[in-house]
């Protein structure tokens, strides 16, 4: 019996709990507990999911407010696919009703989403004030600010342009950030290991690699054959830097006791750097990969806006030439998901890698 | 100074087992370290040996050159006068057969138990070949069920026991043991002590270990060197011809230990 149920139920001592179990009265126990036949059973796995319920209540809400409110006349045809966007807020609201009321039917979906409730409240509150701030009242002005249904309508209508653009940033990232790892993984392993190539390339990395890439562009596209290779040079330039530097720090930090027990076991020069100083190093590796993927994002955006002619960089400053703003809105938008799904997968790998480890930090 | 090298080791146990120890002699080694304010010495011409098979134990106060000693004897590091030989051959680099447990058990994290056992055969491309010691080598130590655990999963008792498994993997004719019970509780101490003399007397390795654990080493060793304080030189070698298994509350032992106290400055709480 704990403190807290002797405090609710003080006329209860210990034997009387024991034969005569005293009611709970938490309320977000449910109707289940008072089925329960004793005060110590675990919650209920299937109780009605409230918090599910909540956020139905508030994408019904949305989609009300959408079909229901009229719009503001901006001046122009109105916002189209609004009709559309209040039809997804019920279907959101719908499914949400159904995992909150049946929550035994959906059992392993509703297990999942759990945790999302709040959050999905928050994102129908967010897109109600956005679509009055836009869309119903005008408060925002138009052209600049877009109702959430014109992104529905920028995918519908672009969804081509937009793709091709995705797959072409995609591609000019994965060169570069694949060239500049492999190339700043080697390089700080170099300079972690050998003092001469410590000697002559520290200096460089030193004075160069707090250098901006974006700083290079201009220069840089005299330099090569095409805008295309300027990007991946820059882009391989940015990542490389904080991978050196930090595969360096991690080579250079090993536990000296871990070579002197491969070297008394007869373990070649080798071995030492494939086994023991890779091994040791490569937490230090993964948060350089981090880094530089976060500089590998903003080359890649610079250089598509100025010299590179595609990609989302380039559909940006594209779409601001005709002054569609929705269109901006809604490569940024599938920007954000990209680079986010990159950073994502990082981590997912390096789970993996660096299954030995505990306690690292959940992205 | 005493001259060891004329010193007959007392053949307890080695007489009853065969013999695959290395013969270690250390001949007039003197050793300095480098340091900004100019060189420090740590070892002074010291002369030790040991005999094949024969478990001696190196007993100083802290800091006197004692793990010095064992990273020469390694072949770590060389010494900067004198020569160290094994089996009459000079010592210049580390080698297989003389193998290191440091304090720390040092398994390398991101291997498995399994794995950090393998470390030595790998090193020497010869795992393939003898994957079935690395099992033999856990089942000594105990923890075959712990293969595939890593090591921060392991109690400290467990990972020194690893550690020492990766040793004995190799086949050692020298066991090196740089204060390995130091950083363990008491219990588990006393009972790896037991363990690894029955490792030692099954084995037939010569071993070599340095504590500051006076009841430690006479417990295990058959001889214990005491040392100065730095620069290392040797003040007494006190041997121990109690025969394996040795019983802790014998009284020859405590009168070893007297003697071990006296030469340490610390007998006046006897």
């Amino acid at each position: 019996m704990t403190t807290a149920e002797n405090i609710l139920s003080p006329g209860a001592s210990a034997p009387a709990a024991q034969a005569t179990p005293p009611r709970r009265s938490f309320a977000f126990s449910g109707p289940a507990s008072a089925a329960a036949p004793s005060a110590h059973a675990a919650r209920p796995a299937y109780a009605i999911w409230w918090g599910g319920l909540a956020a139905a209540l508030a994408w019904l809400a949305l989609g009300l407010l959408t079909a229901l409110w009229p719009n503001k006349p901006a001046g122009f045809s109105d916002w189209a696919y609004t009709a559309e966007f209040a039809w997804l807020a019920f279907g959101a609201g719908t499914v949400l009703l159904a995992l909150g009321l049946m929550p035994a039917l959906t059992a392993p979906v509703s297990s999942r989403v759990r945790v999302a409730g709040p959050w999905l409240v928050a994102l129908a509150g967010g897109l109600g004030a956005w679509e009055i701030l836009t869309a119903k009242l005008g408060a925002l002005p138009p052209p600049f600010f877009a109702p959430p249904q014109s992104l529905i309508e920028v995918y519908v209508s672009d969804w081509i342009r937009l793709a091709e653009s995705t797959g072409n940033s995609l591609q000019l990232l994965l060169n570069g950030v694949v060239l500049g790892a492999l190339a700043g993984f080697l390089v700080g392993v170099l300079i972690g290991w050998s003092r001469r190539a410590s000697y002559w390339i520290h200096p460089v990395l030193r004075v160069l690699g707090p250098l901006s890439t974006t700083a290079l562009l201009p220069i840089s596209f005299y330099f090569f054959p095409s805008s295309w290779s300027t990007a991946v040079f820059l882009i391989a330039l940015g990542t490389g830097f904080p991978v050196a530097i930090l595969t360096w720090s991690g080579v250079a930090s090993v536990n000296r006791n871990f070579y002197d027990v491969a070297r008394t076991m007869g373990a070649s020069p080798w071995f030492l750097v494939l086994r023991v100083a890779i091994p040791a190093a490569l937490p230090q590796v993964f948060v350089g990969l981090f880094m530089g993927l976060g500089h590998a994002f903003a080359t890649l955006v610079v250089a598509e806006m100025l010299g590179v002619k595609s990609g989302l960089g380039w559909y940006l400053t594209w779409a601001q030439g005709w002054a569609s703003y929705p269109n901006m809105y809604g490569a940024l938008l599938l920007m954000a998901l990209l680079f986010s799904g990159i950073i994502t997968l990082l981590f997912l790998v390096r789970d993996r890698v660096l299954s030995w480890q505990k306690g690292t930090v959940k992205w | 100074m005493v001259d060891l090298t004329n010193l007959k080791a007392p053949d307890a146990g080695a007489a009853v087992r065969p013999v695959s120890g290395a013969h270690i002699e250390v001949r007039n080694v003197s050793h300095w370290f480098e340091l900004p304010g100019g060189a420090l010495q740590v070892i002074d011409d010291l002369d030790l040996s040991i005999m094949p098979g024969e478990f001696v134990a190196l007993l100083g106060p802290s800091g006197c050159g004692k793990s010095t000693l064992l990273r020469l004897v390694a072949g770590l590091e060389p010494a900067t006068a004198g020569s160290l030989l094994q089996n009459g051959q000079p010592i210049t680099e580390p080698d297989p057969s003389r193998i290191v447990v440091f304090q720390d058990p040092t398994l390398f994290p991101w291997r498995t138990v399994w794995d950090n056992v393998a470390l030595g055969l790998q090193a020497r491309g010869l795992l393939k070949a003898q994957r079935h010691r690395v099992d033999e080598a856990l089942r000594l130590v105990g923890l075959a069920t712990f293969a595939g655990a890593f090591p921060h999963q392991l109690s400290g008792g467990m990972a020194q026991r690893v550690a020492l498994a990766r040793a004995l993997v190799n086949d050692p004719s020298l066991l090196v043991l740089d204060e390995p019970l130091g950083k363990l509780d008491s219990l588990t101490r006393l009972s790896m002590q037991t363990e690894l003399v029955e490792l030692w007397q099954r084995s037939g390795f010569s071993a070599l270990l340095v504590t500051h654990d006076v009841e430690e080493a006479l417990f295990m060793a058959q001889r214990v060197v005491v040392f100065s304080e730095r620069p290392a030189r040797i003040r007494q070698v006190l041997v121990n011809d109690l025969p394996y298994p040795r019983h802790r509350g014998h009284p020859r032992l405590a009168e070893l230990r007297h003697e071990a106290l006296a030469l340490l400055g610390l007998d006046a709480s006897w």
